[in-house]
């Protein structure tokens, strides 16, 4: 008990709020072509990719900001961010882990990411992205071993040029929507990841990303493709110290599983959500999605979004191959002034294609939340089935929660089944954990955790652990 | 589209005796219409319908201009037999008839409020498209506590005189405190290629019930918009059932807001759709106050490369606690061609509230065919009988006795 309270003490106040003092070197000021080349030359890039990118620039000139969400934010001045930002000391890069700035590897200490032991111990390799490029990746010699490359996307383009140049782009083009052809252009770092055909990946794969410089959008890009019979869980961790203005994070990540291929993805989201009246946060723009393109291929979201002044988000997934299937779980939770905008496509396109949605959502305080998703099974999609779960938690009545779902059949020999629901915490279920001796607080976190339980289960074991105490932290003072 | 519009616009004033402040405010609602044009998918609200586009496909140009001077003979043969009822019709839009004959007349007034326009939260340019173009407007206010002794049944009835016309239609209901109203909307359509654009608007006082049946059995070749806005008070209750099916394309929008506790609504709908028939219910039902209630049961059957689609919402505003809003929709999709949208929306601001909704779409059952058939049906009759079923579950939600038998026997769903 006096443990837990210390824990949560200790968790109140975004822990990861800290910023580090490390020189950085950045780009100009600003969003031009030379801000994009000069991005591209210190990458030291080939010549298609600069044209991949001032491709999506010249397409994103045309573009319009969508204002069709139900989160609305000030305006974003896109000349006034700093697109490149690098720790100094990265300029040249170091060979091993030993020659990293220690005031660096300090930072993830505090974040609590085990870069050399407990990495090992947990069996997790980490490529961690500090700003925007990525420190160091572990546990690379296990992997190389299997032939699976997991590395910063800026070193794939280097030295895995055939695939990059042949995935890169395909299920989220240049010509996709605002922030992603933003991305498009701007992107600094990121993961990438290829596991050969028949293999299955040792270990869970993972990134933590961190925003340490003011001023900065984090425009990561993440490519992961699952060849012929491989598996790999992948996992991505978030957080971002503590400043006043917003920053804006509008990350890119496509997933490509071809025939009989599985891939796993999970997301605890923990942004800087920004303080209790709301100011300062990050944007939280993210475009993911996945490809399943070959047959009997499986792609399945989790996401446990606790973090970020706004969260504005649908993973999706594109059924195109035979008999695929794909998954969305998702916990999305908002306190204070926070506000989300999240859910997921499914898109059915091959025939026997199965998709299943999973959605909780908990709102709190003065904070809003929206679950928006489709489903579309197409004309050829025989055999698909689709179902759909969303349900939300209020916790007071300055809150809101809303679902709003777009279902499209255009196939008769599928079906579709959706449900939500929207709900408070019934007093009978307080009374009933009160009177066996829990205090408000812990009656609240152990049936918010009941009511989540759902997606939490999908999480690989470690995540799964902090999560759970993201969940209780998130709500904290909420309830009373 | 513009010229013409302008055109017809003044030929139909001509021969009102409007006031030069009447003719500026329909002015003002035509150029609004001029300026937003008909709705387009661009519009979330029409993102599955889009009506300019069907207009354009179906009926290409349209007039606008109705010569109401002369009056159209009253074809009794359409009025329905054997259930005693009063009466309003319309004929290309024209009303010709309005009878109250089973009712106490001190207890029914009729108001023109022809110079009146109407304004709603939620509606689109074809609410300026009927403030521009109605020409007799009529309020039907029933009295504090008279509760009507017959249905009243609205006859909509077109005929082969029209085509390729725009017909704006307009009504009032005013029901004061204890007052009941039991309302049936029947279409007769022997026209081809006509757009309506029928605006009605309830004010439901204290304890008032009104029940509203909407039928658009007959097949017809017509594209129909129909806006229903409900006001409820305290403790009133609102029943609406839709069958849809007759016409090429129709849209009804029920927009009700729940403004006194104890205020209830309760929607009903049923598609039967085929022949490329493209069919929309939009509902939004605001619980505005505490301890409102919502029903909505949507289902449909679709063949023929038909296509319908359900936009439901529930709004729930922060002081609305208490409120108990459900909604579901269900469909069969007959026909590889065949289409279903849906779009059940809940957008809520209180938090003691219980709001769920369902949404389900497939085919029709292979093992409840089955296990008929192995009964000794044949696939024909299973397949009836199961669809027969499905609909009936709506139909029987109908609270009015009289009113349930007429429509069971309209459709000829057998029990």
């Amino acid at each position: 008990m006096d443990n837990r309270q210390k824990e949560i003490n200790n968790l109140k106040d975004y822990k990861y709020g800290f910023s580090t003092d490390i020189e950085n070197i950045q780009a100009p000021k600003g969003l031009n072509e030379d801000v994009i080349k000069f991005i591209s030359n210190i990458k030291k890039e080939p010549a298609w990719m600069l044209e991949f990118r001032l491709k999506a620039f010249e397409r994103f000139k045309a573009l319009k900001e969508p204002d069709w969400q139900k989160p609305k934010f000030p305006k974003i001045d896109y000349q006034d961010l700093y697109y490149y930002s690098a720790p100094k000391s990265m300029k040249d890069k170091p060979k091993s882990l030993d020659e990293l700035d220690p005031k660096l590897l300090e930072t993830y200490k505090k974040l609590g990411i085990p870069l050399q032991e407990q990495a090992r111990l947990n069996g997790i390799a980490v490529d961690a992205v500090f700003d925007s490029v990525s420190v160091a990746t572990t546990f690379k010699d296990e992997l190389t071993k299997q032939g699976i490359i997991f590395c910063p996307i800026s070193e794939a383009i280097q030295n895995h040029p055939e695939l990059v140049k042949k995935y890169l782009g395909s299920v989220i083009p240049t010509s996709d929507h605002f922030f992603a052809t933003l991305n498009s252009a701007v992107f600094t770092d990121g993961s990438f990841v290829y596991i050969p055909e028949g293999v299955r990946c040792p270990m869970e794969l993972s990134t933590y990303f961190r925003i340490n410089a003011s001023n900065t959008g984090q425009f990561e890009r993440t490519l992961i493709i699952a060849d012929k019979g491989s598996y790999v869980s992948y996992l991505e961790g978030c957080t971002a110290p503590m400043r006043d203005e917003n920053q804006l994070h509008a990350a890119n990540v496509e997933l490509i599983a071809l025939d009989d291929a599985e891939i796993k993805y999970s997301t605890v989201q923990n942004w800087y959500p920004g303080d209790q009246d709301g100011k300062g946060g990050i944007y939280n723009f993210v475009t993911k999605r996945g490809l399943c393109k070959g047959k009997n291929s499986k792609i399945s979201w989790t996401q446990v979004e606790t973090g970020s002044a706004i969260t504005w988000k649908y993973p999706s997934c594109i059924l195109k191959g035979d008999n695929s299937v794909g998954e969305f779980y998702s916990i999305a939770i908002t306190n204070n002034y926070q506000k989300a905008d999240t859910g997921t496509k499914m898109i059915h396109l091959g025939k026997n294609t199965k998709s299943k949605i999973i959605s909780k959502g908990i709102s709190a305080g003065s904070s809003d939340m929206t679950y928006r998703g489709l489903v579309d099974i197409s004309s050829k999609a025989n055999n698909s089935t689709n179902y759909t779960q969303c349900d939300s938690l209020l916790m007071g009545n300055k809150c809101g929660a809303h679902t709003v779902p777009y279902i499209k059949n255009k196939n008769s020999e599928s079906n579709i089944a959706h449900e939500a629901t929207t709900s408070k915490i019934s007093e009978e279920q307080l009374h009933y954990c009160q009177q066996r001796g829990l205090n408000p607080e812990e009656a609240v976190g152990l049936i918010v955790n009941g009511f989540c339980k759902e997606v939490l289960q999908q999480l690989p074991m470690e995540f799964a652990v902090e999560a759970q105490k993201l969940v209780g932290i998130s709500l904290e003072g909420s309830v009373g | 589209m513009k010229e013409q519009l302008q055109k017809d616009f003044y030929n139909s004033i001509k021969n009102l005796s409007l006031s030069q402040k009447d003719i500026e405010i329909k002015k003002f609602c035509l150029d609004n219409f001029i300026d937003k044009g008909f709705p387009n998918r661009k519009e979330e609200d029409w993102k599955f319908s889009d009506l300019n586009q069907i207009i354009k496909n179906n009926i290409g140009e349209l007039s606008f201009y109705n010569d109401q001077t002369s009056t159209n003979k009253v074809d009794t043969s359409v009025f329905v037999d054997g259930l005693e009822h009063n009466k309003i019709v319309f004929i290309n839009g024209r009303i010709e008839k309005i009878d109250f004959e089973y009712e106490k007349k001190d207890q029914i007034e009729i108001i023109d409020q022809s110079e009146t326009i109407n304004e709603f939260e939620n509606s689109n340019s074809l609410s300026d498209l009927n403030n521009a173009f109605t020409n007799k407007c009529f309020k039907i206010l029933v009295k504090k506590g008279y509760q009507l002794a017959k249905p009243l049944i609205i006859y909509h009835t077109t005929n082969s005189k029209i085509w390729s016309k725009n017909i704006n239609l307009r009504l009032n209901f005013e029901l004061d405190k204890d007052s009941s109203l039991r309302l049936i909307d029947l279409f007769n359509d022997a026209s081809e290629k006509n757009f309506l654009n029928i605006f009605y608007n309830f004010e439901l006082k204290e304890n008032a019930v009104l029940k509203n049946y909407k039928v658009d059995k007959l097949e017809n070749k017509n594209i129909k918009y129909s806006f229903n806005n409900i006001d409820q008070d305290k403790n009133s209750i609102s029943e609406t059932f839709i069958l849809s099916s007759g016409s090429n394309f129709s849209k009804n929008e029920i927009n009700c807001n729940l403004n006194g506790i104890y205020a209830s609504a309760f929607v009903n709908g049923v598609f039967s759709l085929n022949n490329d028939k493209h069919h929309e219910i939009r509902s939004i039902i605001n619980h505005l106050t505490e301890n409102t209630k919502s029903y909505q049961l949507i289902k449909s059957v679709l063949d023929e490369n038909s296509k319908a689609v359900y936009q439901g919402k529930i709004f729930v505003n922060s002081d609305a606690q208490k409120t108990d809003g459900y909604q579901l929709s269900k469909a069969i999709l007959l026909n590889k061609e065949s289409e279903f949208n849906a779009k059940p929306e809940l957008e809520i601001y209180a938090d003691d509230v219980k709001c769920s909704h369902g949404s389900a779409s497939g085919s029709l059952n292979e093992d409840s065919i089955f296990y008929l058939m192995s009964r000794g049906l044949s696939y024909q009759q299973s397949r009836e009988l199961l669809i027969n079923g499905f609909l009936l579950d709506v139909v029987e939600k109908i609270t009015d006795s009289e009113i349930k038998n007429l429509i069971k026997n309209m459709i000829g769903i057998k029990e």
